[in-house]
């Protein structure tokens, strides 16, 4: 993701804020602990920082006269480090300080271990193939990213699927206390004329109609990224079933 | 109308007489499934224009059961309610209102069972404010109450307050010649102390029945090896009964619609000629056959489930797909008939349907005979 030896000191910590605030804008997680880790590795061969990756370290540094401040793209974390300092050891430090004040960050991995959830398709066979201007040559690394931030946003749905204060309930009800795994909501017979509504439901109505009343909560608007996950989640479960819309 | 006192007896107001006419028909109506319901209906108006009476009252209907059963058991009835999951009333008073909807149809039985067996879940979280109230509905039962755990009511603080409430999980008692065995089988092998959950955490764990972190369910060596003791010296022939609350043999794990030591349950039953188990947990109609032993499934008063994906037993008639519409659709309560031989006629009282009635001969005849109606929408 950030090669050293290409790009300078500043525009490094650009790069390492940009990463963080696409971690942290989809909940932090996985994505975010994997690159921590990649820098702490490389930090630690670098010259000087090599003890420097805890918060301990940067109060001590803070003393020296030709220190940096490092602030996070949250506005909040920050490391003092001294002049010089590889700019991956810093990065690593901004997100073992991140990491810490944010213990929920492992959410993905502790949804998906909690619900089951069907995996996004496979897209191996792509891999090394031109796809044109668009794309260039797909690599292994495209076909990662693809699965991993597919799946990210139905495991978010899940969360919110089986949790009755995100989905807002009032009376202690989530979805899966009817449709474990999802089942038995088959949005694969969306949109179909709902006779006890007198008109045409898509998916997320009859989600929002479950929010409104067993749930007890508000009905989301259509691009809330709770509807979205909860919808992306619903979708995945039903993997491999053919669509059948207007089916009862 | 046992319960009433009667002033004079021999006779009778119209006003009794009618309710008496009613509760007669219903209690008629309340064995039969939809088809045998209109054959009735149409031999009712037949008769009604034989007589050549004007339809003003409920006429007297009279359902006819198939070949009666013999045996040691003196023919009696009891009914079941199941896996209310309640929260506390100012929460939600959704389920706690389906509770007293269920002791209601209970307490309106006439005559009225000889027991009200509960199958578990009667808590949501476990909480004793839950449990509590739970108790306390129940206590409104006319009719003597046997009360089952269930893993909703256990993995807070490990049964204490349940056992506080209604004694030990495991035992037994005789009934009409029924020997009737009451297991605890939701014990779980510990996946919390490692993961240092909270008791609260432990048991929103378990509350979710599609969470792979907690483990399957299991009756266990120690009860296991208590049911043996408890059954030593019983002849073959003494029928047998057994609650549980996850079914007793193996459907679909990853909703624990299982028991881990099924087998080794089924084989200690093995030598009865009539064994009949019956579980909670499933909130659905499900009915199974193993051998000799016949499973049957309780209806839950708080909300249904769907059928599991795969492994669903033979001889289950699905019920139709509950309607979201109506928050009470799938739910319900139901009674149990058991036959001088120990089988039973398992009646499912679903609160917005016609009664299902999975009789004893269609479990003998191993679905060849008195198959209840198929539904119109199966579970997707």
């Amino acid at each position: 993701m950030m090669k050293q030896d290409v790009i300078g000191k500043s525009a490094l910590l650009l790069a390492v804020a940009a990463a963080c605030v696409a971690s942290a804008a989809c909940g932090g997680g996985q994505g975010a602990e994997r690159p921590a880790a990649n820098a702490q590795k490389e930090g630690s061969s670098g010259a000087g920082a090599a003890s420097g990756n805890g918060p301990q370290t940067v109060s001590t540094a803070s003393l020296a006269p030709n220190n940096v401040e490092v602030l996070l793209c949250d506005g909040k974390t920050k490391v003092n480090v001294p002049a010089g300092t590889p700019g991956t050891a810093i990065a690593g430090q901004l997100m073992a300080e991140w990491m810490r004040k944010n213990p929920s960050s492992t959410w993905e991995a502790e949804e998906r271990e909690r619900h089951t959830l069907q995996p996004a398709a496979d897209n191996s066979a792509l891999i090394g193939q031109v796809e044109g201007q668009t794309y260039g040559r797909i690599t292994a690394q495209d076909v990662a990213l693809w699965k991993t931030e597919t799946e990210r946003v139905a495991t978010a749905g899940s969360r919110v699927f089986h949790n009755a204060e995100e989905l807002g309930s009032t009376v202690g009800v989530s979805c899966d206390m009817c449709h474990p795994h999802a089942a038995n909501t088959h949005p694969e017979t969306y949109p179909k004329f709902q006779p006890q509504l007198g008109r045409v439901a898509l998916l997320r109505d009859m989600i929002n109609w479950c929010i409104e009343h067993p749930v007890r909560g508000k009905a989301l608007a259509s691009d809330d990224p709770r509807m979205r996950a909860l919808e992306a989640y619903i979708l995945a479960q039903r993997k491999g079933k053919a669509l059948e819309y207007g089916k009862h | 109308m046992k319960d009433r006192p009667k002033k004079m007896p021999g006779i009778k107001s119209i006003e009794t007489k009618h309710m008496e006419e009613r509760e007669e028909l219903f209690r008629g109506l309340y064995d039969l499934d939809r088809r045998s319901f209109l054959k009735v209906s149409a031999a009712a108006l037949g008769a009604i224009a034989g007589a050549g009476v004007t339809p003003h009252s409920f006429q007297p209907v009279t359902v006819a059961h198939a070949q009666p059963a013999t045996g040691k058991v003196q023919q009696f009835r009891f009914a079941y309610i199941s896996d209310s999951h309640l929260y506390e009333r100012s929460l939600n008073d959704r389920f706690v209102n389906a509770l007293m909807r269920a002791v209601d149809d209970v307490n309106a039985m006439d005559p009225q069972p000889d027991f009200v067996f509960y199958g578990g879940d009667l808590a949501q979280l476990g909480q004793a404010k839950e449990l509590e109230l739970g108790a306390q509905i129940l206590k409104n039962l006319k009719a003597p109450l046997k009360v089952m755990v269930g893993e909703h009511d256990w993995y807070l603080d490990m049964g204490e307050k349940w056992r506080e409430l209604f004694g030990p999980p495991t035992y037994s008692f005789d009934h009409k010649g029924v020997h009737c065995v009451v297991l605890n089988s939701v014990v779980e092998k510990d996946f919390w102390t490692e993961r240092k959950l909270t008791p609260m955490q432990r048991m929103q764990t378990v509350a979710g029945l599609d969470n792979g972190v907690q483990s399957p369910f299991s009756v266990g060596a120690d009860q296991r090896k208590w049911l043996e003791n408890d059954l030593k010296g019983k002849p073959a022939d003494t029928p047998i009964i057994v609650f549980s609350h996850s079914p007793l043999y193996k459907l679909y794990k990853n909703w624990n619609f299982w028991t881990d030591d099924a087998e080794e349950v089924q084989a200690i039953l093995k030598r009865f000629n009539s064994v009949v188990v019956f579980h909670g947990h499933t909130h659905q109609m499900l009915t199974n056959r193993i051998g000799n032993i016949h499973f049957h499934g309780f209806l839950s008063t708080a909300w249904p489930w769907p059928y599991a994906p795969q492994g669903l037993p033979e001889l289950t008639v699905q019920m139709s797909r509950p309607d979201p519409f109506n928050p009470n659709d799938g739910c319900g309560n139901g009674s149990v008939l058991v036959h001088p031989d120990g089988l039973v006629d398992k009646i499912y009282n679903l609160w917005n349907r016609n009664p299902v009635t999975v009789s004893r001969t269609y479990m003998l005849s191993r679905g060849a005979k008195d198959k209840p109606s198929v539904p119109v929408r199966k579970s997707y």
